[in-house]
């Protein structure tokens, strides 16, 4: 009798089970481990503390992100982020950890900066104490956020003890209509599935249009697999895969390189695999998509109208539906398009690579951004900022109105005292639209880079196809 | 380490509402700095708790008899969704809470949970909502009884339901098992596994800057 076909993630995860702990767990081996300010330096001082050693400073790497501020010379890092900050560069450093400090290029926000230096690879596992960690599997890595906990564990071992989890497929069909991108497909999925969709399952999005996607189109997608559930997502690796990773920094060279793209061929999931749900999107029926509401599952196309709580009969969903709108100061059964916004935030480990900055820089270029309305753009990595400043992009966004700013995490999270004020109202190109995610009783819309920046323009949610070139 | 879960009969908190992520359950401000530990049960659902002046807000249920005594919650749907911070649990662990009962968790504070000793249980939702109809009935005054050994949750009113646990993790909560001193055991293989694998995928083991 035949084997059945093994899906990628069976494949990845026997390669690294070091022990089977049960039935359905494992020790697996940890390829590479991430370190942030704010959980891995407090990681590093709690190992100390036990007495105990990095296992493999060698698959660990640091850079600093959440807790710094991105205002020109990291002016008003607060004295907190200073202590994370000088606490990380010490620990690293007695560690021996490679750490890749404010200024450098290698340092930006963690997500960007494993697949931009090749630290992230089709076929490895990586992890780190942040749930968008998950983004890195848009490389075909195994990859996912941990807590303080297992990430001592890994500091302390170089592995984890993981139980496996369920399969789903996400096939993503059919030709990008115009105006729609990577983050627009992953938000209607949400929608579709809902914000628990994906819960105990590792997603693989797969189907010819994930296919056309550039390698940092399938990050956002892959950076999003968390906010419907799912704590892995992943994209099996194909030529342009390769073509991303080689000559990168960290990545493999020479006869290394050969063999490895050999391996990773491997990879993808057979012809015959079966997964344990199946879903699948016309891409064609899509259009820009932008959240109403406090959950990420709370998303229209920009063409819509929010929700009317008088037309839902389910009074548990009613008033989940009249919570969030109150919240969010909307009216149920209004258009979305047209609601005035009084901040932009372009950037996050989600959309601050170069491809989403020349997007928004597309729809900014020679206009305006509405008076009243503060708007940012803040690049992913160091190494983003000086590619998109040799472009002009800098200059581009300066010129229109936006504040250019240094790399980091800023107001994704408002970890920095990066914040949206209370009561205002941000349309943001970041992952989460979480009650006062965005600062105490701040307002989120999540919406694609493009849709930011028509947004910055229009001064309002404005349908992104009206102001194209 | 953990402290060890067998029983626990207590006050229980219904809070249903869908999807509270872990934003909610506690800001990311209360979490910037290095010793934490201690000082976040009074932040816990601050955004809930608190109204804008900074004092309590009477409608949330954890600010009123009996509910302040809860060391139990019983959540709705996707409770602990988002962010990967075990401020989250640390929160709540230190506001008194040592079981959750819902449909469904975020994966990772589901994990983050078992790590700190708190007890998460997942049952259908037509048993979540049965248990929160029979706490508001006895306005929170009955308590809930939960048996890990047993698998099983007793209602105020004396319903009994039986959950499922994975084995490994209820061994693991009722002996307050430390996973980091159980994988240093192990050390041996961890070695032998990288030694191994250093042949087979050298370009995991040597990452090293290209000129």
């Amino acid at each position: 009798m035949q084997k059945p076909g093994r899906t990628m993630l069976a494949k990845i995860w026997d390669q690294h089970v070091i022990a089977r702990i049960s039935e359905d767990t494992d020790l697996l081996h940890i390829d590479r481990h991430l370190l942030h300010d704010l959980g891995g330096s407090r990681g590093l001082l709690d190992l100390k503390g036990r007495g105990l050693k990095v296992h493999s400073p060698g698959l660990t790497f640091a850079t600093p992100d959440h807790a710094i501020s991105t205002a020109q010379g990291r002016a008003g890092t607060s004295k907190i982020g200073l202590e994370l900050l000088a606490t990380l560069r010490a620990e690293t450093s007695a560690s021996g950890i490679q750490l890749f400090d404010v200024d450098q290029p290698g340092q930006g926000i963690v997500h960007v900066i494993g697949p931009e230096l090749g630290l992230s690879l089709p076929g490895c596992t990586i992890v780190c104490g942040d749930s968008h960690t998950c983004t890195h599997g848009g490389l075909g890595a195994l990859a996912f956020g941990i807590g303080s906990s297992e990430l001592t564990h890994v500091l302390a071992t170089q592995a984890l003890i993981q139980r496996r989890p369920k399969t789903m497929r996400v096939r993503f069909e059919g030709r990008l209509p115009p105006g729609v991108t990577a983050k627009d497909l992953i938000l209607a999925l949400i929608g579709h599935v809902g914000a628990a969709g994906g819960t105990g399952y590792a997603v693989e999005y797969a189907g010819s249009a994930i296919r056309d996607l550039p390698i940092e189109g399938r990050l956002t997608i892959c950076n999003l697999s968390i906010e419907l559930g799912a704590k892995m997502g992943m994209v099996a690796p194909d030529e342009k895969t390769f073509e991303f990773l080689h000559e990168r920094p960290y990545a493999p060279q020479g006869e290394m390189w050969d063999s490895a793209v050999s391996a990773w061929r491997q990879l993808p999931s057979d012809a015959d695999a079966v997964f344990d749900r199946e879903v699948v999107i016309d891409v064609e029926k899509i259009i820009p998509q932008v959240t109403w509401g406090t959950s990420p599952e709370h998303v229209i196309g920009v063409d819509g109208h929010i929700p009317d709580p008088q037309a839902i009969d389910d009074p548990a969903r009613r008033a989940a539906v009249e919570t969030a709108l109150d919240y969010m100061g909307l009216k149920g059964g209004m258009p979305i398009a047209g609601t005035p916004v009084d901040w932009v935030f372009i950037g996050s480990c989600t959309n601050s690579r170069m491809s989403d900055l020349r997007a928004a820089a597309e729809i900014a270029r020679g206009r305006k951004v509405a008076a009243g309305v503060r708007a940012w753009v803040v690049p992913g990595s160091e190494n983003v900022k000086r590619e998109a400043v040799a472009e002009g992009l800098d200059k581009l966004f300066v010129e229109a109105g936006f504040e250019w700013r240094e790399p980091g995490c800023s107001m994704c999270l408002a970890a920095n005292g990066e914040t949206v004020g209370p009561g205002q109202r941000s349309i943001s190109t970041s992952n989460r639209n979480f009650v006062g995610r965005q600062g105490p009783r701040a307002r989120t819309h999540l919406a694609s880079p493009a849709s930011a920046a028509a947004a910055a323009i229009a001064g309002v949610i404005a349908d992104v196809r009206t102001m194209g070139r | 380490m953990p402290k060890p879960f067998e029983k626990l009969t207590a006050i229980a908190a219904p809070i249903m509402r869908a999807n509270i992520d872990t934003d909610v359950i506690i800001r990311i401000e209360r979490l910037v700095g290095n010793s934490i530990r201690g000082t976040l049960g009074k932040w816990a659902f601050g955004s809930l708790r608190y109204l804008p002046d900074g004092s309590e807000n009477p409608a949330f249920i954890l600010n009123r008899e009996p509910y302040r005594q809860a060391e139990i919650l019983v959540t709705g749907p996707n409770f602990g969704c988002g962010s990967s911070r075990e401020g989250a649990v640390w929160s709540l662990q230190e506001m008194g809470i040592r079981a959750i009962i819902g449909s469904g968790f975020g994966d990772i504070f589901f994990a983050n949970c078992f790590q700190n000793g708190i007890l998460p249980i997942v049952v259908d939702k037509a048993i979540v909502d049965s248990l929160a109809a029979d706490i508001e009935a006895t306005q929170g005054a009955g308590k809930l009884d939960i048996n890990l050994e047993a698998q099983t949750i007793v209602s105020p009113s004396g319903k009994r339901h039986s959950f499922e646990i994975d084995p490994r993790r209820r061994d693991g909560l009722l002996q307050g098992l430390d996973e980091v001193a159980l994988t240093l055991q192990r050390d041996n293989e961890i070695r032998a596994f990288q030694a191994t694998d250093r042949a087979a995928r050298p370009w995991i083991h040597f990452a090293r800057k290209s000129a």
